[in-house]
């Protein structure tokens, strides 16, 4: 009895552990195998020497690895801010008040962005953005009456922040969507109660919404710096990391040195695995100081 | 201060009445602006999709027309070339639900037993164990597309949809476990401690009790990793090949070359995409809490 009770458990865990562990942690390993050789995929015949961290040092020299981890770390730095504050705006603006059947619409309407297929997001902005006869080239110029098309993604700084215009409308909602689940678990005694102290909008947010919004952010950043960190579909089909290198994320990096041009898998697989070490050690943080795993 | 002349109601006398006023007419900007936001809010999220069904629907010449048009005759060309011998997105669409429905039943089967365990028995380093399950969540694929794309050609495997399936799993069982585990624990333990006093089995009681209860949480998990299933790119575009890719891989291999057709673009990313925002605007409730049950306890 005493055994056939630690057993079951482990009978109810073993079969997802296992394919994780075949399918997850298997490949690290082998991933941390190439990345102390020479690999390279398009020249076969060179022999895979075992070569200590040299692919290590490679990679930690590399100014363009830098310069895409620093990219990263500005798109994650610039969107995220602003998907916050834009989705605070929409859900105060979807809580109450006038225009019933509209909030209900605009609520509903959040979720199109959310189940949007990124690649077809980067591809709508190839559209939308397009220098010639881009719908957003025919808004500026109708407002400003000049008749100049914009090179969205053609000039490096803009087309950043295209690919940001476009992270900030497709996430955006998942944002506004998490705060006002938040907002509806302050009570609503409370929440009439201080509308007689107050009418400050800013009082009250401070004072009796916020306590109830601090799990809503939590987890808004968490899984919005994940995602993030992880961007590749949308900004693949958008620009491809280009103009040149300037909206080219981690991801995009990586890939390109290991399966889409240089065909380095060596120094590919010490690039995942450094990047794998600066995600896992953030959620790590994050899940230690803003989630409990058991009883929270 | 100036009085305005009123038909019904005699001039205000008192400042009291002024105030009223006064603040009748604030409330009544306020809704205004309200509204105003809520609009704003419904075009915006709305537009981008609008633009790709409207222009899947137009001529060539419609297309780059300008400025841009708004109303036009509607043609179904480009759905009937995209669905043709050239592009062939119907069958990249049937790899894609084979794919995203496989890792998902998959996901739900392995997830479930999990997550019960995780909710339910008291053993050593679960916490661990937990956090594991949900790190995977967090690790990019990018990690792992490098070794399973060296180990897979060394195997000839590339191309082989049950490859994909397999790789999807790395994201749909922690979505699972993540969403079931809360979902399980929120389910009374006494139910189960009544069955096992009757004398019955783990198992009965995980699938004649605690699942058809927790049915909730296993419908909201499948749903996003569905969704998620459905959208990926990155495994796929290296993963699979030829007759194989999924929707999302021939999608982006229209835009090489010259002239871009941007009508068979937006045909394909309108097939891609409606199926599953219709999908999700029926059981956006559901959408909604899963969103919320993986990210706030």
């Amino acid at each position: 009895m005493h055994t056939q009770r630690r057993l079951t458990p482990f009978l109810f865990l073993s079969p997802a552990v296992v394919v994780l562990a075949v399918v997850g942690i298997y490949p690290l390993v082998f991933a941390a195998w190439v990345s102390l050789h020479t690999y390279l995929l398009a020249q076969p015949n060179i022999p895979r020497d075992f070569v200590w961290f040299s692919n290590y040092l490679t990679v930690l020299r590399d100014g363009s690895f830098w310069g895409a981890i620093g990219r990263t770390l500005i798109y994650l730095a610039v969107s995220l801010p602003i998907q916050i504050a834009l989705g605070l705006g929409i859900a105060l603006l979807l809580r109450r008040g006038p225009w019933a059947r509209l909030r209900g619409f605009a609520r509903v309407s959040l979720v199109i962005p959310l189940a949007m297929t990124p690649v077809v997001t980067g591809l709508i902005g190839r559209l939308i953005f397009n220098q010639d006869f881009g719908v957003v080239n025919f808004a500026v110029n109708s407002v400003t009456g000049r008749t100049v098309g914009i090179e969205w993604l053609g000039h490096p700084t803009l087309a950043f922040v295209t690919i940001l215009l476009l992270e900030i409308w497709q996430w955006t909602p998942f944002a506004a969507l998490i705060f006002l689940s938040g907002l509806t678990a302050v009570p609503a005694e409370v929440e009439e109660a201080a509308t007689l102290e107050t009418r400050s909008f800013w009082a009250m947010l401070r004072h009796i919404q916020l306590p109830f919004l601090l799990p809503a952010l939590t987890a808004i950043l968490i899984l919005r710096t994940a995602d993030i960190l992880k961007q590749f579909d949308m900004v693949y089909t958008l620009t491809s990391g280009g103009p040149g290198s300037s909206t080219e994320l981690i991801n995009l990096y990586i890939t390109r040195i290991g399966l889409r041009g240089a065909f380095d898998q060596g120094v590919a697989s010490a690039q995942a695995l450094l990047m794998l070490i600066l995600t896992t050690v953030l959620s790590r943080l994050y899940i230690r100081y803003l989630y409990r795993g058991d009883d929270a | 201060m100036t009085t305005r002349p009123s038909p019904s109601v005699t001039q205000p006398t008192s400042a009291d009445q002024l105030a009223v006023r006064r603040a009748r007419r604030g409330r009544r900007v306020k809704s205004a602006l309200h509204g105003l936001g809520l609009i704003v809010v419904l075009l915006c999220t709305l537009f981008p999709f609008f633009w790709m069904v409207s222009t899947s629907l137009k001529t060539t010449n419609q297309i780059v027309a300008k400025p841009p048009l708004l109303v036009f005759q509607g043609t179904l060309e480009h759905y009937r070339t995209i669905l043709g011998e050239q592009y062939q997105v119907g069958g990249s669409l049937v790899n894609s639900l084979i794919v995203a429905t496989s890792a998902t039943l998959l996901a739900v089967l392995l997830g479930t037993p999990a997550a019960y365990a995780l909710a339910r028995f008291d053993f050593r380093r679960k916490d661990d164990l937990w956090f594991w399950f949900i790190s995977n969540r967090f690790m990019s694929p990018v990690v792992i597309i490098l070794p399973v794309y060296l180990l897979a050609s060394q195997l000839r495997l590339i191309g082989n949809p049950a490859l994909l399936i397999a790789m999807y799993l790395t994201f749909s069982i922690p979505v699972v476990v993540w969403i079931c585990t809360d979902q399980f624990r929120s389910i009374p333990r006494e139910l189960d401690e009544a069955a096992m006093v009757d004398g019955a089995s783990p198992g009965f009681i995980f699938l004649r009790i605690a699942l058809p209860l927790a049915l909730p949480g296993v419908v909201v998990s499948s749903i996003l990793s569905f969704i998620f299933n459905w959208n990926e790119l990155l495994f796929a575009l290296f993963l699979t090949r030829g007759d194989g890719v999924t929707a999302p891989v021939r999608a982006t291999s229209f835009l090489s070359g010259y002239d871009v057709p941007w009508g068979a673009i937006m045909a394909t990313g309108t097939l891609i995409v409606l199926p599953v925002v219709i999908f999700s605007l029926l059981v956006s409730r559901h959408l909604v809490k899963g969103l919320t049950m993986g990210a706030i306890k």
